[in-house]
């Protein structure tokens, strides 16, 4: 098993028959992802694309298919519905990629998700991809190539930047991990640096953060305790203004909290080597790799 | 979102807050018309999203009706923190025996929502944390049951000795998280939450943030947005799904991706120019989006250079080079404009680019050292 997801992933689709689930399902069986099946409600029976059987429920979908992953394209009103779904239907890993879920609503989510012990990476994510091996989610299949740099970040197409010039650098990735932009999410940087660390193909890491939160700081301290690979990081919003908030729910500076230089401050403090530009990440890693 | 302290008011009061009764006015004659039939010592409070009014002179006690008249001609037309105060709110004094602060927040490192109370009121929280954090009580609450019974009892009896204020106290503790709950609030504070001289417990002030998030399930919240307060272009932003920054610089910038964009300002900044604003156009590279982001960004004065950097992952970067071809054909843009795109077809988006008299690049240090150059001509 890759980094949450690997060869033994078997996709359910939440949303299949939507406009996003439908696209972003034929881009993930084109890349390999094993999707074993869709959930619509209501749409039961039908065959997508004339092989994926559609389900009502997830419930249905695993007891069927033996699905252990699910991905959400569902709107912002359902998703909440949508999580709690999926991890009472036994899977895994969620994957929820909508944007706009209710911070009220996630504050009822995680504990739901963490009893029923399944790892929830979103909402408001890309996903996640493990190159040459499969992908949950909209990370493009053409930027990423299977190396040893695992990549966990909350933004999308920052991500992708990133990956793309340590693509062209070749420099390849073990696996990227969108946790997503808002201030609520399932999987932190914390549990990424942490499974990167015992991943066995996984031999530096880069982690890309924002403005907003405490997580970075957390994840610092952590690599200095318990990581003895090399890690690498960023944070996008050294010059935002306090207050605002930078499109991501969770990109604002509340009060002092959450700056780029707070965050910048303790990766130094704890040995990660910080990158001023995205195009210094490259630099950085090959030294410290 | 933001809402004004009259609106919090009201929406505590909704919820059984003992909230003075207090009103509007726009004009120093409507106060003073107010503070008539209130009778009696009366305070004029600015309404301004921005906190330190106080110490801006926007809160302001008044003995009669003809003061209350003076303080609110003073007042109103007043900035704040950039922000100019256009209403008053005009409630009874209240004689105060103590003050305290009570405050819900979402708290995202506890993955809960926090309540803090402080025997310090009307002080900002942020400073009592700092120098006396022994004067905050904080209790968490667990989503699933929401504020317990010995909860509230616990932050009234850090607060109060005398049982009857406690009991008040906690009662109001209760109203607020439920007031909070209802609201999509992310931040609810009564600062200072008083005892009056007959031993009633009050809320003198309120504040809540709401979760953007939520509006859509909370039309009456959402009918509180006070859109005079607000920049045009975010107004016009938010109606045409697009996320907009004002900022004070001279280099205009548009993005796909929050990240990404914050990325941006930086990187003009690391280069020596002064970013214009944040805009993130999102996934879509339909041309009426790239019309109404150029727009946004040309209506600012200050600008000198526009910058696109765009990342087609899904996105393909020939769809986003027909948007700006197309956007710029509808306007008369006299501002240079530096296009870096890379990702999905960017040879193809160059072509088409530079076949409309473009410049179009792939290195996005490079570009934003132009655009910066630009706006330094």
């Amino acid at each position: 098993m890759g980094v949450f997801i690997g060869e033994d992933t078997r996709l359910v689709v939440q949303g299949i028959t939507g406009r996003d689930g439908s696209f972003h399902t034929r881009q993930m069986v084109e890349y390999g992802t094993r999707v074993v099946a869709g959930v619509t409600p209501g749409k039961g029976g039908q065959r997508f694309d004339d092989s994926i059987p559609v389900f009502d429920t997830v419930e249905q979908a695993v007891s069927e298919t033996g699905a252990n992953a699910s991905v959400i394209y569902v709107p912002a009103r359902f998703a909440a519905d949508a999580i709690f779904e999926a991890a009472d239907g036994g899977v895994a890993t969620v994957v929820c990629i909508t944007e706009g879920v209710p911070v009220a609503d996630m504050l009822r989510v995680l504990p739901y998700v963490h009893d029923r012990g399944a790892r929830l990476i979103g909402p408001n994510c890309p996903g996640l991809i493990v190159p040459g091996c499969c992908k949950i989610g909209i990370i493009p299949g053409q930027i990423v190539e299977k190396g040893p740099v695992g990549v966990v970040s909350r933004s999308g197409t920052l991500t992708y930047e990133v990956v793309f010039q340590l693509t062209r650098a070749g420099i390849g990735q073990s696996a990227c991990v969108g946790i997503g932009g808002d201030p609520l999410i399932g999987t932190s940087f914390v549990d990424c640096l942490a499974a990167f660390e015992s991943d066995r193909d996984t031999e530096a890491v880069v982690m890309i953060g924002e403005i907003g939160g405490t997580d970075e700081q957390i994840a610092a301290e952590y690599v200095s305790s318990s990581m003895s690979k090399p890690v690498v990081g960023f944070i996008a919003g050294q010059t935002a203004p306090p207050g605002r908030r930078m499109g991501h729910a969770g990109a604002i500076i509340s009060g002092s909290e959450g700056t780029a230089d707070e965050k910048m401050r303790s990766f130094e403090d704890n040995g990660i080597g910080v990158a001023r530009r995205p195009v210094d990440i490259v630099d950085l890693i090959r030294d410290r790799s | 979102m933001n809402i004004h302290e009259y609106q919090a008011r009201q929406i505590l009061r909704e919820f059984g807050i003992p909230v003075p009764p207090g009103e509007i006015a726009e004009t120093p004659d409507e106060a003073a018309e107010i503070a008539t039939r209130l009778g009696g010592p009366t305070v004029v409070k600015a309404q301004v999203h921005a906190g330190g009014r106080g110490k801006a002179g926007g809160v302001k006690l008044a003995q009669t009706t003809e003061e209350v008249r003076e303080k609110a001609a003073a007042i109103l037309g007043m900035e704040i923190k950039g922000l100019t105060v256009r209403k008053v709110l005009i409630a009874p004094a209240e004689e105060i025996a103590s003050e305290a602060y009570v405050g819900i927040v979402m708290d995202r490192a506890n993955r809960c929502d926090t309540f803090m109370v402080s025997s310090e009121g009307g002080v900002d929280i942020e400073e009592v944390a700092a120098t006396m954090p022994s004067a905050i009580k904080r209790v968490q609450v667990d989503p699933r049951y929401g504020l317990l019974r010995h909860q509230a009892a616990a932050l009234g009896h850090h607060l109060y000795d005398d049982p009857d204020v406690v009991r008040q106290a906690a009662t109001i503790m209760n109203q607020l998280y439920a007031a909070y709950r209802a609201s999509g609030g992310t931040l609810a504070e009564i600062n200072p939450l008083i005892v009056n001289r007959a031993g009633e417990v009050k809320a003198i002030d309120a504040k809540m943030n709401i979760d953007d998030n939520a509006l859509f399930r909370l039309p009456e919240i959402e009918a509180m947005r006070d859109v005079e307060s607000e920049n045009p272009a975010e107004t016009r932003a938010r109606g045409a799904g697009l996320s907009y920054v004002p900022l004070e610089g001279n280099v205009g910038c548009c993005v796909n991706g929050a990240g990404l964009a914050m990325a941006t300002m930086d990187l003009v900044k690391y280069y020596g120019g002064e970013p214009a604003n944040f805009l993130d156009i999102g996934g879509s590279s339909n041309p009426d989006k790239v019309v109404t982001a150029l727009e946004l960004i040309t209506e600012d004065d200050n600008v000198r250079s526009i910058l696109f950097n765009i990342f087609g992952g899904i996105t393909r970067c020939d769809d986003v080079a027909n948007g700006i071809v197309a956007a710029t054909k509808r306007m008369e843009l006299e501002i240079p404009i530096t296009i870096r795109l890379t990702g999905t077809n960017e040879e193809k988006a160059i072509e088409i680019l530079e076949a409309n008299g473009f410049e179009a690049m792939v290195d996005m240090d490079r570009a934003v050292r132009i655009a910066v150059e630009r706006a330094a001509v």
